[in-house]
């Protein structure tokens, strides 16, 4: 009979039991490290997202920091980004579990942690002067300043092979029908025209979002008429030419043969290396081009995507992510929040970063300047923002963002779908969104 | 202590419910109730109260800050959503494929390996593998297989001959591509349980079936699957309840694409959340219970009216 | 199917096809783990071009200040308790269930039932964990990996308690065994083969959860093994090489301890099929 072994079994069991939920009371993190801060001095926690470039740069961020605030500590904490980054984020904030002080997106997303009820406000710190005008628009609820930029701004467009370019003779198209006359000229000439990488879908979306520069030269109230359910992607041509745009391209034939899979970083092997002309794309694939292919970098340029006017030809501009402090940091942490933040929006910041790092566009800080060996890409985007020819995204005009864009524009240009087709299916996302959002008008 | 007084059994090796025929009230009995109470508290606490708060909310517009009481508004958004048909539609596909592959296959390899070939338990093993590996290392390592124009798949079809489909890639294909991953990877698990039922069936069935003449195939027939129910009936239950709310997997390959043709209600539901539309998709979630619930319970009640206790 | 000449046709076909079904995808797997970052890049199935595994190995666990080690310190203790806990707990849940004839019955089926349909609502388990005061502690996040683990347990425990049959219950009770004699000392060891499947299942899961470690346990020194595979992915910048690597080591605990307990899931199988 099994009653002997199961009496040991039985045994054996409960010393598990107890054994492991008196294990449980430790687990890896308080063997070891010490939490408590060291007596003098101040800790932090800085949340902030885990991509390895980003941490990279954290890192040196608050190495160089502390060695300028010698009483204060900075312990770095990661979250996942994208989708599942917002809802930790929205999650931690909401329970009051927020760290010190963290890392989010500007713009909508952070319109939807509503910061005047989360966030502490620093309108009148030494540093808020020192902005670039966009970048506060995006970082301020009701009439309070609440972030510090996290890094260089960046441009949408086209980035562009300068190699092929130079080899076929082509010049730099300031319109549409000029931008896809040379894409016939590269088809001919054996090389895929336009690279596109619909296994990362977010990529699919630069033809859309990068184009608003041009939407909103030709409808400047653009963006509010969205807002109040007045103007629409499909009734309004300047917008769904976004969404034309992508069906053409696929359409005639200019796409790379595995556009379907490919993802981005194949993108950008594609253009640096001209086997493709054109990868539409947002300038902070630069830095990622040095981890690709580092000795092609500056073989690619940079232009606007073409409209349909080549004297309104401008730069769609993406703001960087802001540091922003929860109203759950108090007293001495909250001073020592603070000047962290402080040290981010400083001109020494955006050495440290510079030299951590490539960059892929210009800072919003007015007194930083951008080193001179940045990629020719990001000169290119240079030139536009001296000119003062750039429009800053729907999404930072604009709390409606659709949430489904990015799978629309992968069947609008892989040929699933209509961009008529899909421009209305795209308004129907937003109706949802801004419903969801309790919008006035919707 | 009292004897219960009980009619007895005929001797045989498969128990079947017989009713006590008197119990003495007074007795305690040997099942108490209060061996559910730490399992309750535990399950109440920590899953059923949130479930209930959850519930509420769902009939709220919530950001997670504030709430708004909204009524039934969210159910009805969730219904309007354009891509719920194509996603009810897929959902069923989805659970309907991996379901009916996981017993089938799950039964032919469980009978495969309780029979006599050599290296059993070398075999048994091999099948279990992919249920160890994480989802998303599956979904990874699977998704780099089924690249087009660079995974070995399509690789070893050109080798001879075959072009490949867009596993992932191709409308018609993506879908149906993770259905068969996920079987890849959950029908180990069936093949064990199934294992675990057939082992369970004493050798005397099958000795009086040879001697009765009778062949493997109608052994099988006629001893192991009726005898294997409950066996059966969890893989069932248990594939179709996880096919109808899959996700993990189907998020790790294609996150529901290309476009919106993998889509299923989970994934649905996850991109409202991924959105911020806390309310609308805690209201999909309570959406999808009960069609998982109205699929799934009345499976449950009849197999098991049917029963056998075996 | 007793004594019989083993099919040494069917044995062949069965491991040839077992071979290329299951195990290829586990080679590609290894392959790509010992290859530099480029040649991962390729998704190429072929031997590497310099075996670099150990390499490999050694940088997946000096990534972030070898949090791989910490990641699998916690992930061991949060499965082990959790496991060991929920399967004992289940199995008296189902014991009941099965064998008590209640009009209880059905609404506890129905509730246990939903444990496996409903996903778990995160904020408002972070709600009721911060008022009992549990919330970002381990053991918390063992009790929730319990609750959510419940269902699926008593439902297998359930399917298999039929098995046994009522006899042995009622010898044990004239023998004058109480409730707790006659689960611990009979009725478990008898279910051993279902444990075993249990423990290994559960542990699976647990081992491979990465959402509720991440919203209920954060932070870096909370880190579980799932969590790590996001060091190598990037929107950017993915190295397949280390990704792969870093599978593979995750995987081994959960294969060491099938391995281990494979033994035991064909012997007690066969125990099983002669009922004493």
């Amino acid at each position: 009979m099994r009653l002997g072994t199961s009496r040991s079994g039985v045994l054996a069991a409960a010393v598990l039991t107890a054994g492991s939920i008196a294990l449980s009371a430790c687990s890896a993190g308080s063997l070891g490290s010490s939490e408590q801060s060291t007596p003098g001095k101040t800790q932090i926690t800085f949340l902030t997202n885990n991509d390895p470039n980003n941490v990279k740069t954290a890192n040196a961020m608050i190495k160089a920091f502390q060695t300028d605030n010698a009483d204060i500590t900075v312990k770095l904490d990661t979250r996942p980004g994208g989708g599942e980054g917002d809802n930790l984020v929205k999650t931690r904030l909401s329970t009051g579990d927020m760290a010190d002080v963290f890392e989010y997106n500007s713009g909508s997303l952070f319109q939807a942690i509503s910061p005047e009820k989360n966030l502490t406000p620093v309108s009148d710190a030494a540093w808020a002067g020192d902005l670039d005008d966009t970048f506060k628009k995006v970082v301020t609820a009701g009439d309070n300043l609440y972030g510090a930029p996290w890094g260089p701004a960046t441009g949408g467009g086209v980035l562009y092979n300068t190699k092929v370019y130079t080899k076929l003779g082509l010049k730099v198209p300031t319109t549409w029908d000029e931008f896809m006359a040379n894409n016939a000229k590269i088809k001919a000439a054996g090389v895929t025209p336009v690279a596109q990488t619909f296994g990362d879908t977010w990529t699919s979306q630069i033809f859309v979002l990068a184009d608003y520069h041009n939407v909103d030269e030709a409808d400047p109230s653009f963006a509010e008429n969205y807002t109040a359910n007045k103007a629409k992607y499909a009734t309004t041509p300047a917008a769904k030419a976004g969404f034309q745009h992508l069906e053409d391209v696929h359409k005639a034939g200019y796409l790379n043969k595995e556009f379907a899979a490919a993802k981005f970083e194949d993108g950008l092997r594609a253009v640096a290396t001209g086997t493709a002309a054109h990868y539409p794309m947002i300038t902070f694939a630069v830095p990622a081009m040095y981890g690709v292919t580092p000795k092609n970098v500056n073989d690619v340029g940079f232009f606007a995507l073409p409209g349909t006017d080549a004297a309104k030809a401008g730069v769609t501009i993406w703001e960087p992510s802001g540091i922003y402090i929860p109203k759950t940091t108090t007293d001495a942490k909250l001073e020592a929040a603070k000047k962290f933040q402080a040290f981010v929006a400083s001109p020494k910041a955006c050495e440290v970063q510079a030299k951590v790092a490539p960059i892929g566009g210009p800072f919003p800080i007015k007194s930083c300047t951008l080193p001179a060996n940045v990629a020719t890409a990001v000169k290119d985007l240079t030139g536009y923002v001296e000119k003062g020819a750039i429009t800053l995204a729907l999404e930072f005009l604009s709390p409606i963002k659709g949430p489904a864009l990015e799978q629309i524009t992968v069947e609008v240009g892989s040929g699933i779908r209509s961009a008529d087709a899909g421009a209305k299916l795209y308004d129907k996302d937003v109706e949802k969104q801004a419903q969801q959002l309790g919008l006035e008008g919707w | 202590m009292a004897n219960t007084v009980q009619t007895k059994a005929a001797v045989r090796p498969v128990d079947t419910q017989q009713p006590r025929a008197t119990v003495a009230r007074r007795q305690k009995s040997p099942y108490p109730f209060w061996f559910m109470i730490p399992a309750g508290v535990i399950y109440t606490v920590l899953f059923l109260v949130p479930a209930a708060v959850a519930f509420y909310f769902s009939l709220t517009r919530w950001t997670l800050f504030d709430q708004e009481f909204i009524g039934l508004d969210n159910y009805v958004q969730f219904f309007q959503e354009p891509a719920l048909v194509s996603g009810l539609t897929h959902t069923l596909i989805f659970a309907v494929v991996t379901c009916g592959l996981k017993v089938v296959i799950g039964m032919a390899l469980a009978v495969l390996l309780t029979s006599q070939i050599i290296g059993r338990a070398f075999l048994r093993s091999v099948a279990f593998f992919p249920v160890l590996v994480s989802t998303i290392g599956v979904g990874i390592a699977f998704t780099v297989l089924m690249n087009p124009t660079r995974g070995a798949i399509n690789g070893a079809l050109g080798v001879v001959g075959v072009q490949g489909p867009g596993w992932l890639t191709d409308p018609q294909w993506a879908l149906l591509s993770v259905a068969f991953v996920d079987v890849w990877r959950g029908v180990g698990l069936a093949t064990v349980i199934y294992m675990a039922g057939i082992l369970s069936i004493p050798q005397e069935y099958f000795e009086a079936a040879k001697v009765d003449g009778a062949g493997s195939g109608q052994s099988f027939w006629h001893i192991v699957l009726p005898l294997a129910k409950p066996a059966t009936v969890t893989v069932l239950i248990l594939s179709l309840i996880g096919g109808l709310r899959s996700f993990d997997l189907i998020w790790a390959m294609t996150k529901g694409g290309p476009g919106f043709t993998s889509d299923v209600i989970a994934s649905v539901i996850y991109k409202q959340y991924q959105a911020g539309f806390y309310g609308l998709s805690t209201a999909g979630n309570v959406i999808l219970f009960l069609l998982v619930t109205g699929i799934v319970v009345p499976l449950f009640w009849w197999f098991n009216r049917k029963g056998v206790e075996a | 199917m007793t004594s019989r000449r083993p099919n040494y046709l069917l044995s062949a076909i069965a491991l040839a096809l077992f071979s290329v079904i299951f195990l290829l995808p586990f080679a590609f797997i290894l392959f790509t783990a010992a290859m530099n970052q480029e040649e991962a890049a390729t998704f190429r199935f072929s031997w590497p071009d310099n075996w670099q595994l150990i390499q490999n190995v050694k940088d997946v666990f000096r990534t972030r200040d070898y949090i791989l080690v910490v990641a699998f310190i916690n992930s061991t203790i949060l499965t082990v308790a959790s496991v060991a806990v929920m399967v004992i707990l289940a199995a008296m849940v189902a014991f009941v269930l099965q064998r008590r004839k209640s009009r209880w019955n059905v609404p506890i089926n129905i509730l246990m039932l939903a444990g496996l349909i409903i996903p778990p609502a995160v904020v408002p388990t972070i709600w009721v964990m911060q008022e009992l005061g549990i919330f970002k502690t381990m053991h918390g996040l063992i009790l929730v990996e319990i609750a959510f683990g419940l269902s699926f347990c008593v439902l297998l425990f359930q399917a298999f308690i039929s098995t046994i049959p009522r006899q042995l219950d009622e010898a044990a009770i004239v023998d004058g065994a109480g409730p707790l004699g006659l689960f611990f000392r009979i009725i478990f060891p008898l279910l051993r083969p279902v444990i075993v499947t249990v423990v290994v299942v559960q542990t699976v899961f647990v081992w491979n959860d990465f959402t509720n470690p991440l919203y209920f346990l954060p932070g870096d020194e909370n880190a579980t093994v799932q969590l790590t595979l996001f060091n190598f992915q990037s929107q950017y910048n993915t190295s397949y090489n280390l990704l792969f690597a870093d599978i593979l080591l995750i995987t081994i605990p959960p294969l060491l301890l099938f391995l281990f307990f494979q033994r035991q899931i064909v012997s007690g199988l066969t125990a099983g099929s002669v009922k004493g």
